[in-house]
């Protein structure tokens, strides 16, 4: 109360300071030690430090602050974000937001001014290998350990006071802002991107890198007045229609939005570099993958964690048949082909070893199928590995001097990303069309059923363990694709192209993306193998490489508690996982069953007990 | 003649639980048989032998002559016995329709290429499907088509997912529908309605029915013949009116007379 006395002056402060004590202190400070502890953690990683060296703003700005100081804007942005209950209206946003959001992120400071302080007094190199002075400097700014104390509090807390006040802006000046930050950093990160696809562009940048800042402000303000006049709104009001279209006319779209984005992507490797093109071709490889995992997981619910084992299988085939340089032990007889006659093969024998492995593997159920199937994944890879088929598979040295795809007219082959591209683009259409005929046929509906209540499934008169290993063949089939062309495209493959992280990866596109959607699935491979890298390949976003898998495991954890459907929601999964609340929802609007009203049910009051029932 | 379905000194045992004991059942073509029991008398497990679920430990089923004893569940529905559950478990993600497309499975055969090369045999296929799951699903008036019908199942009120359960078990096309308790959970007005499917059932579309009731009235109304089970064992058996009143029966059910609800 002493406090409030002394500082009352205007009538203004006077509300934050009473604002001030109707925060929930107890929350805020929690909420700080969160942010500080992400923050320690953060730059204990070594990313922020490593990622020093890249300029985004010639010479104000580097990525290694951004991609550890984002993380008190979105806190303090959230502190202040309020779940807004149906039926009751926003308390308004006030000056005390913004008091909320300095406090978490002076906390959350202080947490970086304590690891600062504390980095000369410990020596705790021993576990933390970025506890050095390295990590000090950076944090400090290169200014000394004092100046970075305090410096590290105060923009912990403004960042954190304006993420909060970006709530207080009316609706269109917030996202102005928004898009204009998010301009400048996509513009400045994707610099050789954007050099690479248009190469007149490189005027932005600076010969050192990083955007010069004259043209830094310059693409914000665009981005600002781009937003202000309502760009983002009729993108939006544009989708939104699109949603809403049924029948004939969406058809009609659809085939539109198809053959333009086809269209776009013959074209789009023709006018880019290089690095965009390999950039393409190994975003492909994984779709091909992710399409495949996406019948096996996202259609009938089979949780396969050895995906892997059928690429290396499509792999390891095309390459023993179509190199001079295979392994001594193949019989004289042998046959070496042309890529296309390998494919043919390949495709055989990766849906033979899948029936070989789903044999034994799909009677099992849930998490014991997940189990088995991660160790089959590993014991293909290790037979290719072993010295007992060393003859055949070359061991560790693998198998080297594989031919590019000869198709008469043209050649695939890995110097040359584009012609990967294409064909991969060929396939990728064939999987798509083979997913999306398939989940629209008796088998699909037979795969959703066994992904619901494979005991009820196999009451209807499924043959469960038949509709499952089908599902397992389709996939490993589609796998092949993938080996094939991969071998084709590296000119070499060894056991280590298909390590467990393959899988894994393969797994995360699938659930990232939205299980059991075609779109997701795509932009599940774009977000995660484009923009972030696949497991040896680099992505766009190259500097990150190191610390994939980092973000990989913040992305899942982040998803799972935020949007389990995926980043393109499939709406069967979506209401399955928002089940709750879609019930709560239709329960709100009072249109559950309308159906039993016009019939003589209408005073029976089943509506109630059948939602409860289903709800709870 | 022989029966549709013959049980012959069947037991199930789980762990050291007498589910079943010793039990010898039969149902003639064209027959409604009810059957009737305290909790727990293992009527739910009956029904599961039957339909393939639950192993016995020893008898046998025959069905049309063939003994189903080592079936799994798919095959035994392939014979022509559908059943419902108890407890709902409809596809609750997938669409009305999907749900009784679905369960025509066993009765169609299109595999992945005639539906990858859209060949005119499976285009003809899905629209008989579709056909014979939007007229199963007429049997329950408006109730399941229409809108409904692209709606996911998880929507349905508590009765009208009996009703897609009854469809489900339809659209098999069985000789012989296992009903487990089909209007647990409905008021009596939707009772006496489904009471009255269920004899249309057999009327109309020629199924025979074996169903587990608790509810009295729809069992003297529907059933030609009633059997009690209780501890896993043949009770009683007869007309509604002998087992309501055989001493037994009404020892079971804790000396309540059967008829006090009716
Ligand atoms: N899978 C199982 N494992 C062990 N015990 C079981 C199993 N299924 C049923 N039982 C037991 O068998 C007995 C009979 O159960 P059942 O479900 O057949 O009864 P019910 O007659 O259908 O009862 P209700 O009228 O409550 O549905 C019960 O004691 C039950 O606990
Ligand atoms: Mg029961």
């Amino acid at each position: 109360m002493t406090l409030a006395t002394e500082t009352t002056g205007t009538k203004a402060s006077n509300e934050v300071v009473r604002g001030a004590f109707d925060l929930d202190w107890r929350d805020l400070i929690r909420t700080g030690a969160i942010l500080a502890a992400g923050l320690v953690f953060l730059s204990l990683t070594g990313m922020p430090e490593g990622l020093d060296s890249r300029v985004l703003i010639d010479p104000f700005l580097s990525l290694g602050y951004v991609s550890l100081f984002w993380l008190p804007l979105i806190v303090g942005w959230s502190v202040a974000n309020e779940k807004v209950l149906e039926g009751m209206a926003a308390t308004r946003k006030s000056a005390r937001d913004v008091v909320a959001g300095g406090v978490v992120g002076a906390v959350g400071g202080a947490g970086l001014s304590l690891l600062i302080a504390l980095i000369s007094t410990f020596d705790i190199r021993d576990p933390l290998v970025n506890w050095n002075e390295s990590t000090q400097a950076f944090l400090s700014f290169q200014q000394g350990t004092s100046f970075g104390i305090v410096a590290c509090i105060a923009l912990c807390a403004g960042l954190g006071a304006f993420g909060a006040s970006l709530h207080l802006m009316p609706r269109k000046v917030r996202r102005a802002v928004v898009s204009a930050l998010l301009a400048v950093v996509a513009v400045a990160i994707f610099e050789s991107f954007l050099v690479d696809v248009a190469d007149p562009l490189s005027f932005l940048y600076s010969k050192t890198g990083g955007l010069i800042p004259l043209w830094a402000v310059m693409v914000g303000v665009a981005a600002l007045a781009f937003t202000l006049l309502g760009g983002g709104d009729r993108i939006g009001k544009a989708r939104s229609n699109y949603q809403t279209l049924t029948g004939p006319a969406k058809a009609k779209q659809d085939t539109i939005l198809i053959v333009l984005s086809v269209l776009a992507l013959i074209i789009i490797p023709m006018i880019t570099g290089k690095i965009t093109q390999e950039l393409l071709a190994n975003v492909g490889i994984f779709l091909l993958l992710a399409l495949g995992l996406n019948i096996v997981v996202g259609l009938a619910g089979i949780l396969d964690l050895g995906y892997v084992a059928f690429f290396a299988v499509g792999g390891y085939t095309t390459a023993v048949l179509t190199s001079p340089n295979r392994g001594p032990d193949w019989p004289e007889w042998f046959p070496t082909m042309p890529w296309w006659g390998a494919f043919l093969v390949t495709l055989l024998m990766a849906g033979l070893v899948g029936l070989f492995i789903g044999a034994p593997v799909i009677r099992m159920r849930g998490d014991y199928l997940a189990i088995v199937t991660l160790g089959f994944g590993e014991i293909i890879r290790i037979l290719f590995l072993s010295d007992w088929l060393n003859g055949y598979f070359n061991g560790a040295q693998g198998i080297t001097n594989i031919p590019p795809a000869d198709f008469g007219l043209f050649e695939v082959k890995g110097t040359d990303p584009r012609s990967v591209f294409y064909l991969v683009l060929v396939f990728a259409a064939i999987s798509i069309y083979v997913s999306w005929r398939l989940e629209r046929s008796r088998l699909g509906r037979a795969w959703m059923a066994v992904r619901e209540d494979e005991s009820v499934a196999e009451a209807m008169g499924i043959n469960t363990v038949n509709v499952k290993l089908m599902a397992f063949v389709v996939g490993a089939v589609l796998a092949s694709f993938a080996g094939s062309v991969f071998s084709a495209k590296v000119g070499s493959i060894f056991p280590t192209s298909f390590l467990i992280l393959v899988s894994i990866i393969i797994l995360v596109i699938v659930i990232v993306g939205g299980m059991g959607n075609i779109v997701g699935i795509i932009v599940g491979s774009v977000v995660l193998v484009g923009i972030l890298g696949g497991p040896k390949q680099p992505g766009l976003l190259a500097e990150f490489s190191e610390y994939k898998l980092l973000i990989y495991g913040a992305l899942l954890i982040w998803m799972m508690l935020q949007r389990p459907e995926g980043l393109v929601p499939n709406a069967r999964r979506s209401r399955e996982l928002h089940q709750d609340e879609f019930l709560q929802d239709a329960w709100l609007k009072g249109k559950v069953d309308d159906a039993d009203e016009n019939g003589n049910g209408a005073e029976n009051g089943d509506v109630a007990p059948g939602l409860a029932g289903g709800a709870s | 003649m022989s029966h549709l379905l013959e049980i012959d000194s069947l037991s199930v045992t789980f762990g050291g639980l007498h589910a079943l004991k010793d039990l010898d059942f039969h149902v003639d073509e064209g027959e409604i048989v009810g059957v009737i029991g305290p909790n727990g008398a293992g009527k739910t497990t009956f029904f599961n032998m039957i339909s393939g679920m639950v192993t016995p430990t020893s008898g046998d089923i025959r069905f049309e002559g063939e003994s189903l004893v080592g079936f799994d569940p798919n095959q035994v529905t392939q014979r022509g016995i559908a059943r419902t559950f108890q407890n709902v478990r409809l596809f609750a993600n997938m669409t009305i329709l999907e749900n009784v497309m679905v369960s025509q499975h066993c009765r169609t055969k299109q595999g992945i290429w005639g539906s990858l090369l859209n060949t005119s045999g499976f285009r003809k296929e899905e629209q008989e499907i579709r056909e014979h799951a939007e007229k199963v699903l007429g049997f329950f008036g408006s109730r399941l088509v229409g809108f409904r019908l692209e709606q996911p199942a998880s929507v349905l009120s508590y009765a009208n997912r009996r009703r897609l359960e009854i469809a489900r078990a339809m659209a098999t096309s069985p000789k012989l529908i296992l009903l487990d308790e089909p209007v647990a959970g409905m008021n009596p007005k939707e009772s006496v309605e489904l009471t009255e499917l269920i004899g249309k059932l057999r009327s109309e579309w020629g199924f025979t029915i074996v169903l587990i009731e608790h509810d009295m009235n729809v069992v003297r109304d529907v059933s030609d013949r009633v059997v009690c089970l209780d501890h896993g064992e043949t009770l009683a058996q007869g007309s509604f009116e002998e087992v309501s009143n055989d001493p037994a029966v009404i020892e079971a059910y804790l000396g309540r007379p059967l008829e006090k609800k009716a």
